[in-house]
């Protein structure tokens, strides 16, 4: 499995969640895991998913959910969990 | 598996305190490439460099676009070009057509440097180096991205002194042609002492004679971090700074040894080293300055400097070591003054001198880096500071460098401006009262005693 992880940073609002998994949805990406907390007044959600079966290129739902993110006024940033694998663990 | 605050402290070193992988340097053999004919020998490091260099930032780009990191620089390292000319090149024309070659390819694949026109008279210099040295003035003036690095000591076998002579003219000359640029062709040219073979980092990368056929080698940065890191802890004792240094430095070195693999493997070239080096940048807050300042130094150079500066770098390579297979390069933290705007303000309030540099260097990478002179500075004085340089290296077993820039027309007071990372930098006073003498003597500085070390 290719997990990567998917963040979340922006002004809490109405839908952020729903807008975010139903493009995953959509591009046949598996949520393994989700979890948020509030950061100096900022929405921050974080979810591990498989892009494994994704219907799209990494770079490409990568960049689209950028996109996605300009629309809705949050950061939305797609990256390789190998990044914090390596960084956060010996 | 990896929580949310963990991904929160990773991203936040990225966004607010300028971590980024500093350079992926592709360092290339040219010793295949020699021959008897320069443009045979053109032609050849223009087609490997070319071939093995097709993928670099490709590559590079696809890292940061996969880890949402950036890849600042792709660079290219390659074999000294003092040795690869060797048989073919019989005028300092000659070896600046080499130049002009590199140059070219660099910007056919998409690199902003190229390090490798360098030569390394340790103890001897052959006719081939005289020539290359020659060459230097002219090479850095009709290209952009090539850099130069002449090697001219080392602890082994001691200093030459001849080669210390011809640099001082060296770095004028180069000065001189490229005036109406503020001298900028000195910010590509450096000499070392103890001169690695694996350092991914310009002006002074080249690819050692030691080295294999092709060879990735990673330079991380992140002052920034650990800057972020030591204010966190501004009541802790020494054994708490020293701590949370080396813990930070161990993930940000973390991030290079990924990105030195996955380069490697994405490439199908072998990972040489991660350079542990705490590289600064002009960006506010990317600044080896402000972490000295925030251990609670007043203004850099003010007396406590040089053991800040000892601590700082002594945890960045022991959280380092840990983090990465192999450590190589430079590995320390750079303290050039045109890249670093916590310098250039310590430079501006008069807390921090050319001599307080220097002591510096005694105990972290590299040496006297960008720094502006007086235009007016004679070659003899710039060997002068060469040397010093030079015997602080052989003494104290380390790499130390030179890369100075007397910016011609300009005194102190005055400003240089190089544009990009090299940032600009106030110009500095050097001593007044002459080297001539000295440096006129001509012959080696024997190597140093290796045993009753005080």
């Amino acid at each position: 499995m290719h997990k990567s992880i998917l963040t979340v940073v922006g002004k809490d609002q109405v839908g952020i969640i729903a807008k975010v998994c139903s493009y995953l949805a959509d591009s046949n990406v598996n949520i393994l895991d989700i979890s948020q907390t509030i950061v100096d007044g900022f929405f921050n959600m974080m979810m591990i998913v498989d892009t494994n079966k994704a219907a799209k290129e990494f770079s490409l739902l990568s960049s689209e959910l950028e996109e996605l993110g300009g629309r809705i006024g949050c950061i939305v940033k797609l990256q390789r969990e190998e990044i914090f694998e390596s960084m956060q663990r010996i | 598996m990896i929580n949310l605050n963990e991904v929160v402290e990773t991203n936040m070193m990225i966004e607010k305190e300028n971590l980024d992988v500093r350079t992926i340097t592709l360092g290339i053999s040219l010793l295949d490439c020699m021959s008897e004919s320069v443009d045979t020998l053109c032609r050849k490091i223009y087609d490997k460099i070319a071939y093995t260099a097709r993928d670099l930032v490709r590559t590079g780009n696809e890292i940061e676009r996969d880890y949402a990191i950036k890849v600042v620089n792709k660079r290219i390292s390659v074999t000294p070009i003092g040795i690869v000319g060797a048989s073919s090149c019989r005028s300092a024309e000659d070896y600046v057509r080499v130049a002009q070659t590199l140059d070219r390819v660099a910007g056919e694949v998409g690199v902003n440097f190229i390090g490798g026109f360098s030569a390394l008279p340790v103890k001897g210099m052959s006719e081939a180096e005289r020539l290359l040295i020659m060459s230097i003035p002219e090479a850095l003036r009709s290209t952009g991205r090539v850099c130069s690095s002449v090697a001219l000591g080392s602890t082994k076998i001691g200093i030459n002194m001849d080669a210390v002579a011809l640099m001082g003219s060296i770095i004028r000359r180069s000065a001189e042609l490229t005036a109406d640029q503020d001298s900028i062709a000195c910010s590509k040219l450096v000499v070392f002492c103890n001169a690695p073979d694996d350092n991914p980092f310009m002006a002074g990368a080249f690819h050692g004679v030691t080295e294999t056929d092709a060879v990735i080698n990673v330079g991380v940065s992140g002052p920034g971090v650990i800057k972020h890191a030591v204010e966190t802890v501004k009541d802790g004792d020494f054994g708490v700074l020293a701590e949370t240094i080396k813990r930070t430095a161990f993930k940000i070195t973390r991030l290079g040894q990924l990105v030195a693999q996955e380069a490697s493997r994405r490439m199908g070239i072998p990972f040489g080293i991660v350079d542990l080096s705490l590289a600064p940048t002009p960006a506010i807050g990317d600044s080896i300055s402000d972490i000295i300042e925030a251990m609670g130094i007043e203004s850099t150079g003010a007396p406590g400097t040089t053991a800040a500066l000892a601590l700082l770098n002594d945890q960045v390579k022991k959280g380092g070591i840990m983090a990465s297979s192999y450590v190589g390069g430079l590995s320390g933290a750079f303290i050039p003054v045109s890249e670093d705007q916590g310098m250039i303000d310590a430079v501006n309030r008069g807390s921090l001198s050319i001599e307080k540099l220097e002591a510096m260097t005694c105990i972290c990478s590299v040496g006297l880096d960008m720094i502006a002179i007086p235009g007016s500075t004679p070659s003899s004085t710039i060997s002068g500071i060469i040397a010093d340089e030079m015997a602080i290296g052989m003494v104290n077993q380390k790499t130390t460098a030179v890369r100075v820039i007397p910016v011609i027309g300009k005194d102190v007071g005055d400003t240089a401006h190089f544009g990009g990372l090299l940032g600009y930098a106030p110009i500095m006073p050097v001593s007044r009262f002459s080297s001539e003498r000295f440096i006129s003597r001509g012959g080696r500085i024997p190597a140093p005693v290796h045993s009753f070390r005080n």
